[in-house]
């Protein structure tokens, strides 16, 4: 391949731009907190981040500034401080690093984050109700939690009826009905349904870009580290979710790999694709450049993730809001976004067999980690089940997405090494067998 | 004559292992690791070489494998030991297709493939308590030898419950059941008991198939023998090499290095 090729400026253009992006985002909350102004908190997982933007008022995602004091090395100091203060160990790293944050007055590694002046969550995770209750009682802001129905078995994702689906539609509209009032309240500005309408086509245009990207990496080579890069491209379809720079963004990134497709460019820099793997689960945030290399050293490379799944708000999902009728459909879309994410958590046994089809993987990487039960809950029986129904390895690692002291590399590295010289040598046996 | 070696640097002793090409062992040798993990290398090296009566010149590839393989500065490459336990499993034992292996800080279940490819493992994490640093606390605390815990334990006969997740708190655990009166014999069957039942966890969970092997340091323990054959319901395979197993794994990746080596070289001169 030739120089001019890789070296061309559209080639890394997505991990720069995302970075720039981000950083800016942030500096424009740390702006307004210097200036005591206040933002909204909403969660990654059913954020009704679109609605807030059509009352002017800016977004902050506590868990993105907790992953990104693990990212920056300084956890510990906001995990320690916690708990100083009476959280126990096994309480949520995220919630923790949040608490101490608010307690520091924002302080954080990027600036600073506002102060929240309403909070909004959904029953996507347990741990959102108690941490929307510590900011309730800190600062006496209103906290609406949108309760989203759903209903789990296993083995199989339950698919609710037309009627059923249409009721818990109905359910989760009566309360974002609810919700607005709140907002209007708070942002001292009326609801505005053709602004709505606005922010829900650029969220279908950036779903139509993120979409594209996932589908892209089914070839060999990947075009993109799903775990590393995948975590940049997350940051940014939060962040700018809704926004026409986070729509233009996403379809600027899609040309990027449509470009690295053709030319077969793979992320792994002096380094052959050997292993494509799916990862699942959260990533080790403390020691996160080292955690990739542990697999990129030996050429794997994640051509999937659930994390790209079940964080990036439905985005994967087959799924546009219906701008005729776009409160209804931002209830359906909320609706499907918060079952699809939880899903994507507990049941993912059948859809990572289905990548493992798509997307050719050698293996599956499970990561359960310490600070977060919810996600790490069925790692255990979903390993068994895909190794049960395809001839692929799988690698259980434990450590943690923000606490230091539970990340230990050399156990770490030891399990992955193993992990790769199995996949090698099953890989060197196949070939000889022809 | 070109000889292939395996170290296999533990946590607590450090292996030694010398093959000749028909992979039979020649050498062995066996010495605590310590503080000074080159030199328990470089030992249990030369050890083996001199029980083997071979010469350095004659070791044609050394695979280092175990905690400190990147600290064998004189092997040729480094492979994990679950991959060295697994094909050294299936040498010895070739029906072989379950392998615990208990050392000094770490307990493995490793399934594995007829030939010994590696399909699955799982790994005690983040605590000592299944391995056999337990059983070091126990003898601490009762001061006895470890050559001892074995024969101690099977004269047991009401073993008691030894509850704690910790090794660190099952010394207390100990004295205090010594304090109540009870026979240091069902003491020490209770701690053999529950580190069996914590490894047969880690076995459930990459699944229980085949002839199952011993393998590690711990396998020189006889009680530990008896109560994990109980548990499972058969007898795994043990032999009095079981603790050189490791090292012999790593030997065997040595010599097919040797080998590959050798037809690489014929086939650039054409042959």
């Amino acid at each position: 391949m030739s120089t001019a090729v890789i070296d061309s400026p559209i080639v890394g253009r997505g991990a720069r731009d995302g970075g720039r992006l981000f950083r800016d985002w942030f500096s424009g909350l740390s702006e307004l907190a210097e200036a005591g102004g206040r933002a909204a908190y909403v969660f990654v997982m059913g954020s009704m981040a679109e609605l807030v933007q059509t009352f002017d008022m800016p977004v902050v995602f506590p868990e993105i500034n907790s992953l990104q004091t693990a990212v920056r090395r300084v956890s510990d100091k906001y995990l320690s401080l916690a708990e100083d203060h009476g959280f126990s160990p096994d309480v949520c790293g995220y919630l923790k690093a949040d608490y101490a944050l608010q307690v520091l007055g924002g302080e954080h590694p990027m600036g600073r984050v506002p102060k929240p002046s309403v909070a909004i969550l959904t029953n996507a995770c347990n741990t959102y109700f108690k941490w929307a209750e510590i900011w309730e009682r800190m600062y006496d802001v209103p906290t609406v939690a949108i309760d989203v129905p759903g209903s789990r078995e296993a083995p199989n994702v339950r698919t609710p009826s037309p009627a059923d689906l249409e009721r818990d539609r109905r359910y989760v509209a009566h309360q974002i009905d609810e919700l607005i009032p709140v907002l209007e309240k708070v942002s001292g500005k009326k609801f505005d349904i053709d602004r709505l309408r606005e922010v829900l086509g650029r969220t279908n245009e950036m779903g139509r870009g993120w979409r594209r990207v996932l589908e892209l990496n089914r070839g060999t080579p990947a075009v993109f580290d799903a775990m590393m890069e995948g975590t940049i491209f997350l940051g940014v379809a939060n962040a700018l979710r809704g926004t026409q720079a986070g729509a233009d963004y996403f379809t600027e990134l899609a040309e990027e790999m449509e470009y690295k497709r053709e030319h077969g460019i793979s992320p792994l820099v002096d380094q052959e694709e050997k292993h494509r793997l799916a990862f699942v689960g959260v990533p080790c945030y403390p020691i996160f450049r080292r955690f990739y290399e542990l697999f990129s050293e030996w050429g794997g490379v994640f051509a999937s993730s659930t994390y790209m799944w079940f964080a990036s708000g439905g985005l994967n999902l087959d799924f546009e809001y219906d701008l005729d009728r776009p409160l209804e459909s931002l209830a359906e879309g909320v609706l499907l976004n918060v079952t699809k994410a939880m899903d994507a958590m507990l049941f993912h046994d059948q859809a990572l067999i289905q990548a493992i089809d798509d997307f050719n993987l050698d293996g599956v990487v499970y990561h359960p980690i310490k600070s977060c039960r919810t996600v790490s809950t069925s790692l255990a029986d979903s390993r068994r089940v895909v190794l049960e129904q395809r001839d692929v390895l799988a690698l259980y690692i434990e450590s943690d997405m923000m606490d230091k002291r539970v990340v230990s590399e050399a156990q770490l590295k030891n399990r992955i090494d193993a992990f790769f010289e199995g996949l090698d040598s099953r890989k060197l046996r196949l070939e000889r067998s022809g | 004559m070109t000889y292939a070696a395996g170290v296999d640097v533990g946590s607590t002793q450090t292996k030694a292992v010398i093959v000749d090409e028909d992979a039979t062992i020649v050498g062995r040798s066996l010495l605590p690791t310590g503080a000074n993990v080159v030199m328990a290398a470089e030992h249990a090296f030369q050890a083996a070489i001199r029980t083997g009566q071979v010469s350095e010149e004659e070791v044609g590839y050394v695979v280092g494998t175990g905690y400190g393989r990147y600290r064998v500065e004189f092997g040729d490459t480094q492979i994990t030991e679950i991959v060295c336990h697994a094909r050294g499993a299936a040498e010895m034992f070739p029906g072989t297709e379950t392998v615990l292996d208990m050392g000094g800080q770490d307990t493995k279940a490793i399934r594995i493939a007829k030939g010994g490819d590696v399909l699955d493992f799982c790994m005690n994490d983040k605590c000592a308590a299944g391995t056999g640093r337990f059983l070091q606390s126990a003898a601490a605390a009762l001061e006895i030898n470890l050559e001892e815990l074995g024969p101690t334990a099977l004269r047991g006969t009401r073993p008691v419950d030894i509850s704690t997740t910790c090794t660190v708190f099952a010394e207390s655990e100990v004295l205090s059941w010594l304090a109540k009166g009870k026979k240091m014999e069902d003491i020490l069957l209770g701690v053999h008991r529950s580190i069996a039942s914590r490894s047969f966890g880690l076995m459930r969970r990459v699944g229980i198939v085949g002839e199952v092997t011993f393998t590690g340091g711990v396998t020189r323990n006889e009680a530990m023998v008896v109560v994990l054959n109980e548990i499972l319901g058969t007898d795994m395979n043990v032999s009095e090499e079981s603790h050189y197993i490791g090292a012999l794994g790593a030997a065997l990746f040595a010599l097919e290095r040797i080998r590959h080596g050798r037809v690489a070289a014929l086939q650039e001169e054409g042959v």
